[in-house]
């Protein structure tokens, strides 16, 4: 059995995942964010291979007076290493800013997203651009309204509720991330992004999609019994296929 | 004598105790049970989540909500039984009144009361799961209002409560112990013990302990709020309205995050608590085993102030996909980075010392090797994780999984193994045996790998923690699957391996070859003549030199330890 599943294991990293293991990304800062992924991991495995080369070869080495490893390459490996944090950290803190300290673009794609145990809900504000009003004594799942949007908000009329995310591709989206009843973490592993839903607050991202597709929606931050099921479907398509399904969707809930 | 009177002071002796050196070793079997009972849980784990239709014998099938308990309970059990209580409590107890020349700790009651405290905390902490709902679910950091409201799911009533009475009574019982140790270290060191001829590893009890005062006091805190939230109406941690399954809670309106803030305040120096011991000793076994000096003293000291102070300040580091305020996720990224450099100067002071040659090597020495090992492993991920906009991707996932079960369980582990195969003497005037220590040391070492370095690339392929299975979730998880059985296998085969270190340690207490007093002519004071056991009460050790006066070419027969003993007269 052991055998079996070290076959399995191999054949996973072989064929399974690139070497790094991550899925392919799909958004605009994925290209940068694996860059300096693969990057940073390369050269810390080199490191670290040469640390335990290091630490184990001394097992067998006869004594010296004085070590191996002298004072002007000790302070030379602690500079190589401080330099390399200080590399990675100026050009992570040059990508953190475009990710998450700018603000999202004032024309980008409008989604509230709610995560109530064991779901993700996605509220669209329609044509007029402003969320209706939610009141939680309305919220009633079963009879269709799970984030108890109030109707006698004009607000809320074109507000579009839907349980599969669709985006258009290539165009900025500016998420609100709100959670009804614990904290969820809302993860999308193809746009390299993950952020909290915390009840009581509203907690902000944007990302753009630059492939047309299915991606996965998982929950990232434990909220009960069903964590492990709580997920959702990302489809990116056309700017030509959004209209037009935003248009259906709010025809259909136009009719009574 | 009377068999009744004999019977009572063997249990005055070895139970009702003051002794620190009894304490020291009531909390190392307390810490053997715990990681027991542990690693027992985390093999259920691993058997549910890739075969999670298997029914356990005399239980029937796990739920879902079954794993999240085990979840919890398994972290609580290694971060605070394990790691904290055995290294810090435990082996300071133990050894550090010998190390600086004193014959008992300050406040003797004050650290068996800590004891006795932290072993209260743990039988609360295991009766979680014989309550109604059983044991709660939300992870050992309990996130509120997952961790606030009972009906947020199993667990989460009862089971709750009584984790947040285990917390309470563990912080509780750990700031006795860590208040005993400052005072030690402050009053009873020996004459000519300067600071600067301490022991390192007295050094980083004396900063872990400075630091469990300030830490577990904010935990201690932290958990009597949450408790109020849950029984007092009070809204430490919970929004002004709180919907869970269709009950609507109205609160005055307080903030999950401060519990986040107040938690990882706690959180982060606790890391470093757990292996700031595990650094100390590796610097004095190295020494030791490399009979030679540490490459610069005071630079480990400093060392270790430093993480003990930079400790403090990296908290937010756990926080950067928690909604905080992205300004906030690049201050602590700078002083995590920061931190990261005090760890790099020990690791190469420590590579620089092997290097020199010459190791003796024993089974103590093998476990340091593995400590550096698995330390060194396990770090070199940190820099990664300390990027907000990397970890924005690796948060949560088993990357983060690999990451502190390598470089605080497995190097915490390793350093502890250490300390029991080096101070076995001490406590019991025997041997372990050295071959099974090796097999041991092998075996666990190939295992720790086989189980936690794979864990990196289910992180990196977007794997989240907590989750119970990898079937009925998103489709991508299933490819994880092949992955996930070979860890698990390993797991077992690892757990499998420590049977080994259990035969030999209950073997080796009653037919261990006897040991000499000083059995690896160490230069430290605990195996000294002067703290025999039937040492004159009244001697007084003066020291004369420094901690780690070894040098070669040596002496294989013996080490001098620089201290005279003065017998004072009545």
């Amino acid at each position: 059995m052991l055998v079996f599943s070290t076959h399995d294991a191999a054949v996973f990293l072989l064929t399974g995942a690139p070497f790094w293991g991550m899925p392919p990304g799909a958004s605009l800062h994925s290209p940068a964010i694996d860059a300096l992924m693969r990057t940073s991991l390369g050269i810390l495995l080199g490191f670290l291979l040469l640390a335990q080369v290091l630490a184990f070869t001394g097992l067998f080495l006869a004594p010296r007076a004085k070590t191996r490893f002298s004072a002007p390459w000790r302070w030379g490996m602690l500079v190589v290493l401080v330099a390399l944090f200080v590399w990675m950290t100026a050009v992570a803190e040059h990508l953190w800013t475009a990710t998450s300290i700018a603000k999202a673009e004032a024309n980008a794609v409008q989604v509230e997203v709610t995560g109530v145990q064991f779901e993700w809900y996605f509220r669209y504000p329609g044509p007029d651009g402003v969320y209706g009003r939610t009141r939680p004594e309305l919220i009633d799942a079963a009879g269709g309204n799970p984030l108890g949007v109030d109707p006698n908000d004009p607000h809320s009329k074109d507000d579009l509720v839907r349980s599969v995310l669709v985006l258009p591709v290539g165009e900025e989206v500016h998420v609100q991330l709100r959670a009804q009843d614990v904290i969820h973490g809302f993860f999308i592993p193809a746009m390299r992004v993950k952020l909290n839903a915390v009840p009581g607050r509203v907690t902000q991202l944007h990302f753009t999609p630059m492939k047309t597709g299915s991606y996965a929606i998982v929950c990232s931050q434990v909220c009960g019994l069903g964590h492990y099921r709580m997920h959702a479907e990302l489809r990116v398509v056309t700017a030509a296929e959004f209209a037009q399904w935003q248009a259906q969707q709010e025809a259909a809930q136009a009719e009574p | 004598m009377d068999e009744s009177l004999k019977k009572r002071s063997r249990f005055r002796r070895c139970v009702l105790t003051t002794d620190h050196r009894v304490i020291g070793m009531q909390y190392l079997w307390l810490g053997l049970a715990a990681v027991t009972c542990g690693t027992l849980l985390s093999l259920l784990m691993r058997i549910h989540l890739v075969w999670p239709n298997t029914a356990m014998p005399g239980y029937g099938m796990l739920k879902p909500e079954d794993y999240l308990a085990l979840v919890t309970i398994h972290g609580t059990l290694m971060i605070f039984f394990v790691l904290t209580a055995a290294p810090q409590n435990g082996l300071a107890s133990l050894v550090l009144p010998g190390q600086i020349g004193a014959r008992r700790m300050v406040f003797p009651v004050l650290n068996a009361l800590s004891f006795w405290i932290v072993l209260g905390s743990l039988l609360v902490l295991l009766a979680t799961f014989a309550v109604t709902g059983g044991a709660p679910i939300s992870g050992w950091t309990s996130y509120p209002p997952l961790s606030a409201i009972a009906g947020a799911g199993p667990g989460q009533a009862m089971g709750m409560d009584l984790w947040l009475v285990s917390i309470a009574l563990f912080c509780f019982g750990s700031i006795l112990s860590a208040i005993s140790v400052i005072a030690t270290v402050l009053l009873r060191r020996a004459p000519g013990m300067t600071w600067m001829r301490m022991p390192l590893t007295v050094w980083s009890w004396f900063v872990g302990a400075c630091m469990i005062v300030p830490a577990f006091s904010v935990l201690l805190a932290a958990a009597t709020m949450l408790f109020s939230d849950r029984h007092m109406g009070t809204s430490f941690f919970l929004p002004a309205v709180d919907v869970v399954s269709g009950h609507i809670l109205h609160r005055a309106g307080g903030s999950p995050l401060l519990w986040l803030h107040l938690f990882w305040f706690f959180g982060h120096p606790e890391v470093y608590i757990a292996v700031l011991p595990a650094m100390g000793l590796t610097s004095a076994l190295l020494a030791n085993f490399s009979r030679r000096p540490p490459i610069s003293y005071r630079a480990m000291v400093y060392a270790t102030i430093a993480i003990g102070v930079l400790g403090f300040m990296v908290w937010g580091h756990h926080m950067f996909v928690s909604g905080m305020n992205p300004y906030a996720s690049r201050s602590f990224s700078l002083t995590t980075i920061a931190i990261a450099v005090p760890s790099t100067i020990e690791v190469i002071l420590w590579l620089g010392t092997l290097m020199g040659g010459g190791l003796r090597r024993t089974t103590p020495l093998l476990f340091t090797l593995g400590f550096l090992s698995m330390f060194i492993t396990g770090g070199a991920t940190g820099p990664i994780l300390a990027q907000p906009v990397l970890d924005s991707y690796l948060h949560n996932t088993y990357f983060v999984v690999a990451h502190f079960h390598l470089v605080m369980g497995m190097a915490g582990v390793f350093a502890l193994f250490a300390a029991v195969y080096y101070w076995f003497p001490l406590m019991t005037g025997r041997m372990m045996n050295e071959a099974l220590g090796k097999w041991h040391f092998w075996l666990t070492l190939v295992g720790a790998y086989a189980v936690f370095f794979p864990m990196h690339w289910a992180g990196l392929a977007g794997e989240p923690r907590h989750y119970a299975q990898l079937t009925g979730t998103a489709a991508y998880l299933a490819q994880l699957v092949p992955l996930q059985k070979f860890i698990s296998l390993a797991a077992f085969a690892l757990g499998a391996a420590q049977l080994l270190f259990v035969w030999n340690l209950l073997h080796s207490m009653r037919h261990g070859r006897i040991a000499a007093r000083n059995p690896w002519q160490a230069t430290t004071l605990e195996w000294s003549e002067a703290y025999a056991e039937d040492a004159p009460e009244n001697a007084q050790t003066v020291m004369v030199g420094g901690p780690y006066e070894y040098s070669l070419p040596h002496d294989q027969a013996g080490t001098a330890i620089p201290c005279e003993t003065i017998v004072e007269r009545e």
